[in-house]
């Protein structure tokens, strides 16, 4: 009862989203639309897909678009073509979508194919293969392991293209400009500083239990990489990018996002060399399932590294672009 | 009594909805997101015990993290030029008074 | 015996924090300006989670449920003034103020008062 609910405030939202042009108003409606398609999984009962959504979807990708926002403008331009026939197409496409349905298993019927394919085995034998109580975990990183590996190319392939277009080179003249116009909240928000100061170690902890504890809940690397993240975007937010960055280095960061994916890659290639299949991580060690543990504890690290660093990286670039168009401007200005 | 506390929090839900999508002014939709993930925190923790999932708590906390850190974020670049009252926030707060 | 007291508290203690979300959710609808709505939030909100969480509380004997539900109202209790402070102080640098009576109307108030 409660998800019919939700699923109607997730149209009128989108609708909403739709019909403004405030480019602002529209990222906090982004920001409910997470919240509220996370709920909605809760009610679903797929804890783990809610806990991605909310660390990704209501948290980093809010971030990142007000980011954008900085580089591009608030308002959003009128569009200038007519945009009957973009309606024509999407209504043709919704009939088929509709119509495509009708040939689909009821929703949570038992003898839909995808209940009779491979989920019984993963669901009777995941815990004699792998071990361990979260059965999400063991398909995301041990039965469905090759999957998860090409997600966290991905992720790197997408900190990669940021790092391709938007990265300053830093020319010593340009340093101790660029730094000069270091834009902390500080002086201006003395509670915040303080509340937040207090509470970014907790973050961090709490990131680490997600981290850790995948295994046995839901958790794992993808959101524990998105947490660390937002808790080193968060003192960047408010103390300021060249203070950030005296504490994160950023070609070490660059480097550990390389790690991660390295990490996962060089899992699989010791199984590989141990004889069995590509990231089969039974190879790992005598007993099979203790081989399963430490895989996934090593993969799980190595989503986690590349997550938390390329999340930062991205970050960081954007932040970095707007500081060197700040100081243009404030160059152009002394010039006149 | 859970149910009653569904209800309400469902409730508040819509209203905070109205007052996001009805601005007038940018504070308001951030004030409205803000009390709309604190209500999530609530729905989400009271639905755990209704479905007897206490697990659903770790999902509240991560919630009440990200709240906090999108408001913050919002606000990080308040003093830009961008973010000063437009045009059309005094015209919709003259519509409004 | 002791189940019904904790049964009973935890209704009462839930009743209470839905009240008061329903309260603060009519204020952040119908009050004039934001300075306003925003008090209506802030108060119900924190007091409203207080509530509802000391209710959950009281109907699970688990140690580790209730150790997570402390996190959760601690970070609300922290988070949530500290989110009220930062947005009112963001508005009023930004030149939005909080809407006052016009000074004619406050006499007028006070002459057919008196």
């Amino acid at each position: 009862m409660t998800s019919v609910f939700l699923l109607a405030f997730l149209v009128v939202i989108a609708v909403a989203i739709v019909r403004m042009r405030d480019l602002l108003a529209v990222s906090m409606l982004l920001g409910i639309y997470g919240l509220l398609s996370a709920s909605f999984f809760v009610t679903m009962d797929a804890v783990d897909v809610a806990f991605t959504e909310a660390s990704v979807g209501a948290g980093i990708s809010t971030l990142l678009m007000l980011a954008a926002i900085t580089l591009t403008g608030r308002s959003e331009h009128p569009t200038r073509h007519k945009p009957v026939l973009a309606l024509f197409v999407v209504l043709i496409t919704g009939c088929l979508l509709i119509y495509g349905t009708l040939d689909m298993p009821y929703f949570g019927s038992a003898d839909a194919p995808i209940h009779l394919h491979v989920a019984p085995h993963y669901i009777n034998n995941s815990m004699q293969e792998i071990g361990i109580p979260n059965i999400v975990t063991s398909v995301l990183a041990s039965y469905r392991g090759f999957d998860t590996f090409g997600e966290v190319v991905v992720i790197f392939t997408a900190g990669m293209g940021v790092l391709a277009l938007l990265s300053v080179v830093r020319r010593a003249e340009n340093i101790t400009k660029i730094d000069s116009i270091n834009d902390s909240m500080h002086a201006e928000y003395l509670i915040l500083r303080i509340v937040v100061k207090a509470l970014i170690p907790f973050i961090l902890l709490y990131a680490l239990y997600v981290q850790f504890h995948g295994d046995f809940g839901p958790g794992g690397g993808f959101q524990a990489g998105v947490i660390f993240a937002a808790a080193i975007i968060l003192y960047a937010m408010l103390f300021g990018m060249s203070t950030a960055r005296r504490v994160i280095n950023q070609s070490v960061i660059q480097f550990f996002a390389a790690i991660g994916v390295l990490l996962y890659g060089s899992v699989g290639v010791v199984a590989l060399i141990n004889g069995k299949s590509f990231l089969d991580y039974s190879a790992l060690s005598a007993d099979p399932v203790a081989g399963q543990h430490l895989g996934i504890l090593l993969v799980e690290l190595g989503v986690g590294l590349t997550v938390a660093s390329v999340m930062v990286i991205i970050f960081f670039n954007f932040e970095g672009r707007r500081d060197v168009l700040q100081s243009q401007e404030n160059n152009h200005k002394g010039d006149n | 009594m859970l149910t009653a506390a569904i209800i309400a929090i469902l409730v508040v839900m819509i209203m905070a909805i109205t007052r996001a999508i009805m601005g007038p002014t940018l504070y308001d939709r951030i004030l409205a997101v803000n009390m709309f993930g604190t209500k999530t925190v609530l729905l989400i923790s009271v639905l755990g015990f209704a479905m007897g999932r206490p697990e659903f708590l770790d999902i509240a906390i991560v919630y009440a993290l990200i709240n906090f850190i999108s408001v913050i974020a919002v606000l990080r670049h308040s003093d830009k030029s961008i973010f000063k009252t437009t045009q059309a926030d005094k015209k919709s707060m003259q519509r409004h008074s | 015996m002791m189940d019904i007291i904790m049964n009973i508290s935890s209704a009462v203690f839930l009743l209470i924090g839905s009240f008061l979300c329903v309260s603060g959710g009519v204020g952040i609808l119908r009050f004039p300006d934001l300075f306003t709505r925003m008090h209506a939030a802030g108060v119900t909100d924190t007091l409203a989670s207080a509530m509802i969480l000391t209710g959950l509380m009281l109907q699970n004997p688990d140690g580790l449920v209730i150790l997570k539900l402390i996190i959760i109202l601690l970070m609300t209790l922290f988070i949530s003034p500290t989110a009220s402070h930062a947005l009112a102080r963001a508005a009023m640098i930004n030149g939005l103020k909080p809407m006052l009576d016009k000074p004619a109307d406050h006499e007028g108030g006070m002459s057919s008062k008196t």
